[in-house]
């Protein structure tokens, strides 16, 4: 009987240390699915797997839902992923719940190439001590180049300008952007949008400027929408991401093109969620995955800006279309003369109510 | 003993062993209850273990409010000394408690939730918390400066009136939010104005827009319902793929496909224009709007209303009919008085399929919407998923079940629910 006990214990001891290696291989790792997965997959997955054979990087494309998913798996306390990507905003709440695990920037990842630490290289993009920071993306316009005949709109007011353009436009069913968008071509100082949207006049005088428009604008929800709607030509003008924008006029041909002015820019990068069972290789993993090569290898494959400072240099053309990638960066000279960064202190504070409001103006 | 008293009474029955009839037949009963009890068991736990217990604990949700108190655990029971009519603000001693609780709540990284919690209640907690919790470990006495110096927030009365109100185990704001109330400044309930005010009227707007959906459905589903029932099995299991083909087929491509066909560049419209019923100008806009969400939810929901009729049809005699007609009724009376009242009970199922279904439909119309074709599970799916207040989220569903349960009480009231047949 003792020695059965033995056995039995040799064997349960044996399984499971066969299981705990074979998951510490497995890394799964949350990001947003499409062109946007695909271009990790080759930029920092698949190099990282042929550096290090025993690891296996699963990919989950629930990005869009990964925060509530995440805290029902914390809630639950089993958290089956690794690393997710998320946008600065999200992770910022992800940190504030307890959800990610802080991350000693300069001691987890790798000095840029001259030697300069992490935490400077990144810079303010750091804006969460949970986050690291991976790409500067985006929101913009694009536009149908055949129903603008040979006046394209440059500006932002050309956007509330139903004269000059007539026909829908699309817009994201949020407050967010359209607010600050709405102020500009309002006429108020970029620096002062914030300042004025913090107002209970400023958010009706953002309200009035979207009234002008109210009727020709189709609301979008999912990220796929507007490039849809621009190839079908149901909208003659409408916002998203610009790497979407990119593949649309580049990869898939359409006689669309981009429109930059006042584009917000906002970020999307990793965070480690608390209870991952692989932290160690994960800390690994994202050392690599985030330092200045990598992250410019990146841009071969997505058009979204690498958000190291020291990125920036080294990015090239496209992998396999070959045009060079410098000019359709958000950060590029010619796109960026007029840009708002996102305010991520202020949105944190009136997503609840400002979305509300704005519901409520939706309806009305 | 016992067995001679037993034996010596004539008028108790007793079986071969000598056991009372009536103690050995409740106990053979009580074994087959237990039996059977065991039977269920399975099923019933496992019912209790993934429907049951995960809705009461959202449910649930809708009123806890346990987060600030846990975290604040030295500050509110002092807070309750403080008197929130007045015009002062919290004196030191809270201060001492507020500043322990944020050294503590940084360090063990809690803080951010209560923080998000009140700032439900009022935008700026978030930040307050978060900027506060970062420099609280360097405050030095006198607190109550130290903290309106880092944030003057902290100084103004209306957040700790806030915080106060929100400082019990539960609370009745999220409630009061969904039915498009709030709290004023002291803190008395106030209707909403018009420009904050939504979750009611997308209430009404959901209910109207299923009963519309449901009533489509009927219209369209009774002919096809009725054809496939008097139709020889060969050409009615033909049609009847028809019908469950879509079912088959899947909710992406069918809404996608709905926007390819409705759009204003779309065939629907290109035909139009082609034909020369349109103009190139006014294309109608069939899509991205309440129309939108109405067809194409009709055409997902349509065979829940078919199967429950056909089912019921097909156990109607034709006979029925042909006797009507032959007492002397005319076509329209037979169907009314004698064809008609036999499909009620699937006409009741189908249609409590229907509604229910499309209350709590969020995807379709979250992709044909548009503004006005939005519907209250489409706010429900971005509370939980996106502004992660699950609060919120859980009084509005809750609301919504309590709006079906009580239409289902009506139901059975005026039909009756044994009337109904699922098929």
């Amino acid at each position: 009987m003792n020695k059965f006990v033995k056995q039995t214990l040799l064997a349960t001891a044996v399984t499971a240390a066969m299981v705990s290696t074979a998951s510490a291989k497995e890394l799964v790792m949350v990001s947003w699915g499409g062109a946007y997965t695909a271009s990790q997959q080759k930029a920092y997955h698949e190099p990282y797997m042929a550096n290090n054979p025993g690891v296996t990087i699963i990919n989950d494309d629930s990005g869009s839902g990964a925060l509530a998913k995440l805290r029902a798996m914390k809630e639950a306390g089993n958290v089956t992923w690794d690393l997710i990507d998320m946008t600065g905003s999200a992770a910022m709440t992800a940190c504030e719940e307890g959800l990610a695990e802080e991350i000693d920037h300069d001691k987890v990842l790798a000095n840029a190439p001259d030697g300069t630490p992490a935490s400077v290289d990144f810079g303010d993009l750091i804006i969460s001590p949970c986050f690291v920071p991976q790409i500067v993306y985006s929101t913009t316009f694009g536009y149908r180049t055949d129903k603008v005949g040979s006046n394209p709109p440059t500006s932002i007011n050309d956007v509330f300008d139903l004269e000059k353009y007539p026909g829908k436009r699309s817009l994201e069913k949020r407050a967010v952007n359209n607010m600050e968008w709405a102020l500009l071509a309002d006429g108020v100082p970029s620096d002062k949008v914030y300042d004025v949207l913090a107002t209970d006049a400023g958010v009706k005088r953002a309200f009035a400027k979207l009234d002008t428009i109210k009727d020709s604008v189709v609301w979008w929800e999912k990220g796929a929408q507007t490039p849809q709607l621009l190839a079908d030509g149901e909208i003659v003008m409408g916002s998203t991401y610009n790497g979407r924008l990119f593949s649309l006029i580049v990869e898939e041909k359409q006689p669309v093109a981009m429109m930059w002015d006042w584009q917000v820019f906002d970020l999307d990068g990793w965070i480690v969620p608390k209870g991952t069972k692989n932290k160690a290789e994960v800390m690994k993993y994202l050392k690599f995955a985030t330092d200045t090569q990598r992250l410019a290898d990146q841009s071969k494959y997505i058009s979204y800006g690498p958000a190291r400072a020291s990125s920036a240099p080294l990015v090239g053309k496209h992998a396999t279309l070959g045009i060079d990638m410098a000019p359709h960066m958000p950060t590029a000279p010619a796109n960026s003369k007029n840009t708002l960064l996102y305010n991520i202190e202020f949105w944190a504070d009136n997503t609840d109510d400002l979305n509300e409001k704005f519901y409520a103006w939706l309806a009305n | 003993m016992n067995s001679s008293v037993k034996h010596s009474n004539p008028s108790v029955m007793v079986t071969a062993d000598g056991v009372p009839l009536m103690v050995s037949l409740s106990r053979a009963k009580r074994k087959a209850k237990i039996r059977a009890l065991l039977l269920v068991t399975p099923l019933f736990l496992f019912i209790l273990v993934t429907f049951f217990i995960p809705i009461a604990s959202m449910l649930l949700r809708s009123v806890d409010n346990e987060v600030v108190e846990e975290t604040l655990s030295r500050t509110v029971p002092i807070l309750q000394g403080w008197d929130q009519t007045g015009d002062t603000i919290p004196d030191e001693t809270v201060f001492v408690a507020l500043h322990q609780d944020f050294v503590d709540g940084y360090r063990e990284k809690t803080i951010g939730s209560p923080g998000r919690r009140l700032n439900y209640e009022k935008p700026g907690f978030s930040s307050l918390f978060r900027k506060t919790a970062r420099k609280a470990e360097k405050f030095e006495p006198p607190y109550q400066a130290a903290f309106i110096k880092a944030d003057k927030k902290w100084g103004d009365i209306n957040y700790w009136r806030v915080l106060k109100r929100e400082s019990g185990p539960s609370t009745d704001s999220y409630y009061m939010t969904a039915l498009d109330y709030g709290y004023n400044d002291i803190g008395e309930r106030v209707a909403k104005a018009d420009d904050q005010s939504i979750y009611v009227d997308l209430f009404g707007r959901t209910f109207w827009i299923s009963f519309v959906i449901t009533s489509i459905c009927l219209v369209l589903a009774f002919p096809i319902s009725y054809l496939l029932s008097i139709l020889p099995a060969k050409s009615s299991n033909l049609l009847m793929i028809l019908v469950l083909l879509p079912f088959w087929t899947s909710l992406l491509v069918r809404t996608s496909a709905w926007i390819a066909l409705l759009q204003q560049q779309g065939v629907i419209n290109d035909m139009l224009v082609w034909a020369g019923f349109l103009g190139d100008d006014n294309r109608l806009a069939m899509i991205h709007n309440q129309a939108g969400t109405i067809i194409a939810m009709v055409h997902v929901l349509l065979p829940f209303m078919v199967l429950p009729l056909y089912s019921v049809m097909k156990t109607i005699p034709q006979s029925y009919m042909r006797a009507a007609r032959s007492l002397g009724a005319n076509p329209f009376t037979a169907f009314v008085r004698v064809y008609l009242p036999g499909t009620i009970p699937g006409i009741g199922a189908g249609s409590i399929l229907v509604f229910i279904i499309s209350i709590g439909y969020y995807i379709t119309p979250a992709l044909v919407g548009g503004q006005s074709g939005t519907l209250i599970s489409n706010f429900i799916a971005y509370h939980l998923q996106s502004s992660l207040n699950w609060g919120l989220a859980a009084a509005l569903g809750a609301i919504l079940l309590f709006a079906v349960f009580a239409l289902y009480i009506l139901y059975d009231k005026i039909v009756g629910i044994d009337n109904m047949k699922l098929g």
